[in-house]
């Protein structure tokens, strides 16, 4: 295949397919975008895996245990979808692990309380779910394909967050408080896991030209904020944003502005959490070392039984 | 000690009556935790009733390059296809 082929195909909106001629950006910025999507996958399975000791009650942890564990499948998948455009899956997990690689900085926020957890799955899957749709149909097949697997399996993390959230917002006073003060700290970080606005986001473009990216950050971010407004609404909770207002003409809320700087921050990963972050992913890394290991030594001695047998 | 494991493609038949169908892959020491892998992360909620794993390194793929030589001569073959006879009003049912 060449070029031209490569055009052809991207222009008829087929998909490109993990043995095939592609530009070396191309492949470079699937291998960034992939390998970030499932760094985030698995160092998302930490803020809500501190809770599932702590749920309040049995059917609360099963659901809890089940969504992290899902968490920890849809790394899986995108591992396996980075792998077929020829890097390693050790390599990946060791550039997460000295942080030249990054994860979604959404998850370098605490969860102090228990309605978090709620937040987390209304609000952040939900925001994962609007960026994850149009990447369905993304031109490269095993990111697109990988993308179908974990949207099914997300709407069961959006539902069940909401419903902590309204369980909450129908519970006692002190309860309903609780839900708002987990909005209060989950809304701008959901607003800004769309990343920088159009103005200053200098690859979508490229992206999109690519088939990569569908819609712009500011597409996607608006069309979360229009779809989650009358959700916060019926659960008779504030956002707090007291720009946020229905603008009649355009047929879309408009809202306030997120503080960039504090999301720079954020992706920069400096701090306690992030900290946290990699050393808790690192110790786990290391502490299975042997498991692989002897893995690999018993499949050799199975073998070597064969041979003889 | 290197403790890498080898990749594994994963197939999975969702209900009897179905041939399998490839869903994804697993890194795995041997075949039997290849299965365990692939049990884990692609049948949560009853995606299928069978498994197979095959090592990745054994599969034989065509040439993407040779795409066009297997497989265009089909279309200018078009009386291999029934729609490509016009049968009288009066036939239905062939």
């Amino acid at each position: 295949m060449s070029q031209a082929e490569f055009d052809a195909l991207i222009d008829a909106d087929e998909r490109i397919e993990p043995d095939d001629w592609m530009p070396d950006d191309y492949r470079k910025t699937l291998v960034r975008q992939i390998a970030q999507h499932a760094h985030s996958e698995i160092i998302g399975m930490q803020p809500e895996g501190e809770w599932i000791t702590r749920a309040p009650s049995l059917h609360r942890k099963a659901i809890l245990t089940a969504k992290v564990q899902d968490e920890a499948g849809h790394g899986m998948y995108l591992y396996g979808a980075a792998e077929s455009l020829g890097v390693d899956r050790a390599e990946l997990l060791d550039r997460l692990h000295n942080k030249t690689q990054k994860y979604s900085s959404i998850f370098n926020y605490a969860t102090p309380e228990w309605a978090d957890v709620g937040a987390i799955g209304w609000l952040v899957d939900g925001a994962a779910i609007a960026n994850q749709v149009p990447l369905c149909r993304c031109s490269y097949g095993p990111y697109g394909r990988a993308m179908v697997r974990i949207c099914k399996e997300e709407s069961f993390h959006q539902r069940q967050g909401f419903q902590i959230m309204l369980t909450l917002s129908e519970g006692t006073p002190e309860q309903k408080a609780m839900a708002q003060r987990a909005l209060d700290r989950w809304w701008w970080p959901s607003i800004m896991m769309f990343g920088p606005p159009d103005t200053d986001s200098p690859n979508t473009a490229r992206s999109m030209a690519w088939g990569i990216k569908r819609y712009t950050n500011d597409e996607l971010r608006q069309q979360f904020v229009d779809a989650t407004v009358p959700q916060a609404e019926l659960l008779g909770l504030a956002i707090p944003d007291p720009d946020l207002v229905w603008n009649e003409e355009r047929g879309h809320y408009d809202f306030g502005e997120p503080d960039w700087d504090e999301f720079a921050t954020m992706v920069r990963g400096e701090g306690e959490i992030p900290d946290l972050r990699i050393s808790t992913r690192r110790n786990a890394h290391a502490e299975g070392e042997w498991v692989r290991e002897a893995a690999v030594a018993y499949a050799e001695k199975q073998q070597q039984r064969e041979r003889v047998a | 000690m290197n403790a890498a494991w080898p990749l594994w493609e994963v197939f999975v038949r969702a209900r009897r009556g179905l041939s399998h169908t490839h869903v994804g892959s697993v890194h795995a020491a041997d075949g039997e935790t290849a299965l365990q892998a692939a049990r884990d992360l692609f049948t949560r909620r009853q995606e299928g009733v069978s498994l197979w794993v095959v090592p990745s390194a054994d599969i034989v793929a065509s040439d993407p390059s040779a795409e066009a030589e297997l497989f265009e001569p089909a279309a200018d073959k078009a009386y291999r296809f029934p729609t490509s006879y016009e049968l009288p009003a009066d036939v239905d049912h062939m």
